[in-house]
């Protein structure tokens, strides 16, 4: 459906079916351009990653400078480049840098980590499943790691791992989610992706209600924050510590998305075409759904599971760049990145000292700037 | 590169959509295969770019059983221009066109020039190239079958399969996109429904009637009027065109006649 008034300056092919008769082919030796992305080509689409990834930089600079106690942008570099050159501060700074690099960095770089696994997901999730609406949660994994956060905090099992055992628990319980998704989704050894997302959405309900059990039975209240605490999503408990492992993860998921971008776009065109154009679509299918299952497994065991990320980032980043997933895979995790470094620094600094939950936030912003986005453009998934 | 059907049978959920159906299209020829709504077309067509694994018999590629081959290998000898037109994003025309060279690239490997070249002339041949920065889902169905056909021209095939192609099309571009398949030279197998389109396109003609081949051979042997009332249950009278002699066939309306 077009919409009523269209800002677009270039838009005289908008609608199907009025094209002009279609002459001779020979009479075309000179195409004109329709409607042209700007971005979508090669040296636009450096520029607007240059420019991103200049953006992602200075937000995180200035993110890790803003709190409670708020330091200039100059001086937060400085202790940033004393931590990483192992430099030396004055001794009445030690308590400012304590909080920049101790307390604030890990927070700021785990969110920018978070925003950009959860873009690149959803994107391949979206092609994977065939559907607009599907985020990287849809196939179960939050609420299968809910359910494993809440197992572990009221059962006090995994012990042994200490500060980690919540994460790991949540961690099993996402990777349990996909594995019986996964099983009840198949038929004939084939995944349709239709019955995976109408799988994974049964599913999630089944483990809310299981959830929702633990809780209500649990003695102490402490089942109820961290339910709280894993579908709404939040940095406020990020260390160095887990730091290596999601970057290893994300980074590990970005660069096998990417290499597999064209069978991505292959398995947009229906899997009658993308076997004739020589992959199949079963088996990748079921090779994106491990991947995808591993990466949001540890996003959401770090971060509980954040929504709208995922969701709306993709189609935000299809918009601007086309649809070809080398290119939005490229932009959507940096996209992804400055926006989840933004969505912290407003949720913890808005009603300061308190901390909004990130959902809250995510929500508040993402959803009129997609509405905006999606009416001006004639953005167009699976028809109009 | 010839082609050939092999005793082909497909069977599913316990029904027998294709019945030992042998056909042979050799190198460089057309042949068209047609039939009544449900006769086993398409199912036999899709056994040829893969989407569907026969119960028994087999698809040949110059005597090799497709099934040995990679799916890889086999998308770079046979293109194919499927009903399946379903897309779920937007890309641009451009872009569809350009994802015919897939079979021949590996991992994140970029489009050379050459490749773009084809992709530019493909788009002129079939005359889209004014439309090569609009985006698939707002093109008219007749556009978009032959953003189609350039994509699986740019695959380069030695063989091209099609299943309706004519369909959505004005009859303008029925008649180019037919005449282009004959100049192709390559090795064209294509499920038509018009007869006559099919008498004037193709070298033989196979008909298929409840998943069985009940015809084949030339167009003057096969569309007689008592098997176009056996198979399709229509009476027709047989003429032969006036400039090419290929047989068309006049249908009356009046069950009378």
């Amino acid at each position: 459906m077009p919409p009523p008034v269209t800002s677009e300056p270039t838009a005289p092919t908008a609608r199907a079916g009025d094209t002009p008769p279609t002459p001779a082919p020979v009479d075309l030796p000179t195409a004109t351009p329709g409607r042209k992305r700007l971005l979508a080509t090669g040296p636009g689409l450096l520029l607007t990653c240059t420019v991103l990834g200049a953006l992602l930089v200075v937000s995180v600079v200035v993110a890790i400078g803003t709190g409670a106690a708020v330091i200039p942008p100059g001086e937060t570099a400085r202790y940033l480049w004393a931590a990483l050159t192992g430099g030396t501060i004055r001794a009445d700074e030690a308590t400012t840098y304590q909080i920049v690099w101790q307390i604030r960095t890990p927070r700021v770089l785990l969110a920018a980590l978070v925003g950009a696994g959860l873009s690149a997901v959803g994107v391949a999730v979206q092609a994977m499943v065939r559907n607009a609406l599907a985020d990287p949660f849809v196939l179960g994994v939050s609420s299968g790691a809910s359910v494993g956060a809440v197992t572990v905090t009221v059962t006090g099992g995994l012990a042994a791992l200490g500060l980690y055992a919540v994460s790991a628990g949540a961690f099993l319980g996402a990777l349990a989610a996909s594995v019986l998704v996964y099983a009840a989704s198949t038929r004939r050894g084939a995944l349709s992706p239709l019955r995976l997302v109408l799988t994974g959405v049964a599913l999630s309900f089944g483990f809310q209600a299981l959830m929702s059990v633990i809780v209500y039975l649990a003695p102490d209240s402490e089942a109820t924050s961290t339910v709280l605490h894993w579908t709404l999503g939040g940095f406020g408990a990020a260390t160095w510590g887990a730091l290596p492992l999601v970057t290893a993860v994300v980074a590990a998921g970005l660069f096998v998305l990417q290499r597999h971008a064209r069978a991505l776009d292959l398995l947009a065109l229906g899997d009658e075409t993308a076997t004739s154009l020589g992959i199949d679509p079963d088996r990748h299918r079921k090779a994106l759904l491990v991947l995808v299952s591993l990466v949001t497994g540890v996003l959401v065991s770090v971060s509980g599971a954040i929504a709208f990320v995922g969701l709306v980032l993709p189609h935000v980043v299809r918009m601007v760049v086309g649809a070809t997933h080398a290119r939005v895979l490229a932009v959507a995790p940096l996209a992804g990145a400055v926006f989840m470094v933004w969505v912290d620094l407003v949720s913890r600094t808005l009603a300061a000292p308190r901390e909004l939950p990130l959902g809250v936030v995510t929500a508040l912003v993402g959803v009129p700037v997609f509405i905006t986005l999606m009416r001006r453009n004639g953005y167009a998934f699976g028809g109009r | 590169m010839e082609l050939r059907l092999d005793g082909l049978s497909v069977v599913t959920d316990g029904k027998s959509l294709v019945r030992d159906l042998s056909l042979d299209v050799p190198d460089g020829t057309v042949v068209g295969l047609v039939g009544p709504n449900g006769s086993g077309k398409s199912t036999a067509l899709r056994c040829v770019y893969r989407a569907l694994r026969p119960t028994s018999g087999a698809v040949r590629v110059n005597g090799d059983d497709l099934a040995r081959l990679t799916l890889r290998r086999s998308a770079q000898l046979i293109a194919a221009m499927t009903q399946d037109g379903a897309v779920d994003l937007d890309f641009t025309v451009e872009e569809v066109v350009a994802l015919g060279r897939a079979p021949h690239l590996r991992g994140a490997q970029r489009l050379g020039r050459d490749e773009r070249d084809a992709c530019a002339a493909a788009m002129d041949r079939l005359g889209i190239r004014h439309l090569a920065d609009r985006g698939i889902l707002t093109l008219s169905g007749g556009e978009r079958q032959r953003v189609l056909l350039a994509r699986a021209l740019v695959q380069d095939p030695e063989i091209l399969v099609l299943d309706e192609p004519t369909n959505h099309l004005d009859v303008r571009h029925q008649v180019q996109l037919l005449s282009l398949l004959r100049q192709s030279g390559l090795t064209v197998l294509v499920v038509l429904h018009d007869l006559n389109l099919a008498a004037a396109a193709c070298d033989r003609i196979g008909v298929l009637s409840q998943g069985r081949l009940v015809a084949a051979g030339t167009p003057e042997d096969v569309l007689t009027p008592e098997l176009v009332l056996d198979v399709f249950g229509v009476g027709a009278s047989v003429v032969p065109h006036p400039l090419t002699g290929d047989p068309q066939l006049l249908y009356s309306l009046d069950p009378a006649h």
